[in-house]
């Protein structure tokens, strides 16, 4: 294995597109050592991006945004006030990723570019309307977090494509975002389900709605009917009857130890019922 | 395998080491350097037997690579205890018979020590989330949370 400590994207796409066999990027590394270690994916080539100057920073765009460098882990994502106000959702998804010394290394990037159906940062991201800024051969290009994930374990990026930042686009005013999972324990476990709701209100109605689902198919889903179920209401019962027929429309579950795709499909009505509420609350100036 | 170069710090002192670079952080840290505090109960990021401050930050040193401490400082338990004096956490964890084998005990203490360093007055809930990424199989945690609680309540200076 060549372990490479490149200092800019450009280097790291460069030598990602010049390697042959197998090729990792290296963010927190806590699903490439642990694939390593289990044998399954040993690189030829490791690229390393923290030495890239900024990969750690957190910063404002000038539109009143967000950039989130790649290798920014989970615990400093939770310890940022004005992230943690704007966007509690994301956050909140990142911060159930693993205990306390795994959030000191693992990263949204990683977490995206793993490409598991059940990552716990990716549906927020995804309501929330986040795209990547993609590094690669031909230079810069950006894309929407919903469009990366293409099933278990792959990404639509092209050989050499690394990604070099995060984005958040602007909050807004009477905007809110949350996330949950179901899991049969607290802590230290893979979702059986997730979904995560972004939403504006219009006074006490709802103006624009993003919902996503995780582990209820091959990769994270955008639903834009759930979405379209909730615009225009109060969230009054109806309207929750609505995304919730909507949701479970939505999912192809498997049937696996954690749960059947029955169970799965009930569990995702019910938590986007609840989620709603919550980013519902948000928006009305709850605290996260 | 060309073996890389790598120059850190180790409870305060310089240490080097040639690693391959598949080796974890802490297989560097037990066979390079003879540093056997941090144990092995996983290698993958579950058990939190292998938990060092990198940087100052918790980290399991199974899932950091060896070669990625080249610049950086690490903290393990062998920098815990001032010569002969113990830390309050480790009499702690003696008084309240807080270990058994003493294998999760390494992990524990460092990841306890980052705790009380940033809240010096944790509650019982939040020690047992900090800590839940550092598994025990013998002692039970009624024990840990308790020493952790009454190490805390020294180093805040009142009596407990
Ligand atoms: C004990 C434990 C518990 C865990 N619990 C959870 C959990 O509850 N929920 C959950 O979702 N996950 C969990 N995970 C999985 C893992 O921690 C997350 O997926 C994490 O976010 C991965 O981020 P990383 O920075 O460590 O990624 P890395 O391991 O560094 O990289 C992961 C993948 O992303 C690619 N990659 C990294 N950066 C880039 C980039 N900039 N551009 C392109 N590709 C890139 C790498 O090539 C690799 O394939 C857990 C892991 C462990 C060890
Ligand atoms: S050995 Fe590192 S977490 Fe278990
Ligand atoms: S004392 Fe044996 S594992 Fe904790």
């Amino acid at each position: 294995m060549r372990y490479h400590t490149p200092s800019t994207f450009e280097d790291a796409a460069r030598l990602a597109a010049e390697a042959s066999g197998i090729t990792r990027f290296l963010a927190g590394g806590t699903d490439v050592l642990v694939q390593m270690r289990a044998g399954a994916v040993i690189p030829d080539d490791l690229i390393d991006l923290k030495k890239i100057p900024g990969v750690s920073e957190i910063a404002q765009t000038e539109e009143g945004g967000w950039r989130i460098g790649i290798a920014v882990p989970g615990a400093r994502l939770g310890a940022h006030a004005g992230l943690c106000a704007d966007w509690p959702g994301v956050v909140e998804g990142m911060e159930l990723v693993g205990s306390t010394q795994v959030q000191g290394r693992a990263t949204l990037t990683g977490n995206l570019c793993n490409g598991s159906p059940a990552a716990d940062s990716v549906p927020g991201l995804v309501a929330a309307g986040a795209t990547v800024e993609i590094s690669g051969p031909s230079g810069l290009r950006s894309a929407p977090v919903e469009d990366i994930p293409a099933g278990p374990g792959k990404t639509t990026l092209q050989p050499g494509e690394v990604i070099s930042a995060i984005l958040l686009p602007p909050r807004g005013t009477a905007g809110g975002d949350a996330y949950q999972r179901f899991i049969p324990r607290t802590e230290m476990d893979i979702a059986v389900v997730g979904c995560a709701i972004s939403l504006t209100l219009d006074g006490n109605s709802i103006a624009s709605a993003r919902v996503a689902l995780g582990a209820v198919a091959p990769t994270v889903l955008l639903v834009p009917e759930a979405a379209a179920a909730i615009t225009g209401t109060t969230l009054d019962d109806d309207a929750l009857a609505a995304l919730t027929t909507a949701v479970e429309a939505a999912c192809t579950p498997i049937s696996d130890k954690r749960g059947t795709a029955e169970f799965r499909t009930e569990v995702a009505g019910v938590l986007a019922r609840r989620v709603a509420k919550i980013a519902y609350a948000r928006a009305k100036g709850a605290e996260a | 395998m060309s073996k890389i170069h790598v120059t850190t710090t180790v409870n305060g002192d310089q240490v080097e080491f040639l690693a391959d670079p598949r080796e974890s952080l802490l297989d560097c840290l037990r066979d390079r350097l003879g540093l056997t505090g941090s144990k092995e109960g996983c290698g993958t990021g579950d058990c939190g037997a292998c938990s060092v401050r990198l940087d100052g930050t918790l980290v399991c040193s199974c899932l950091v690579l060896g070669v990625e401490a080249e610049g950086k400082t690490v903290e393990t338990i062998e920098g815990m205890a001032n010569g002969n004096e113990l830390h309050p956490l480790q009499r702690k964890f003696v008084e309240h018979a807080a270990l058994q084998c003493g294998f999760c005990t390494p992990g524990i203490l460092v990841a306890a020590k980052a705790l009380l360093e940033q809240n010096d007055n944790p509650t019982e809930t939040e020690i047992r989330y900090w800590l839940a990424g550092n598994l025990c199989r013998c002692t039970g945690y009624d024990k840990i949370v308790r020493a952790v609680m009454d190490a805390a309540a020294e180093l805040r200076g009142e009596a407990a």
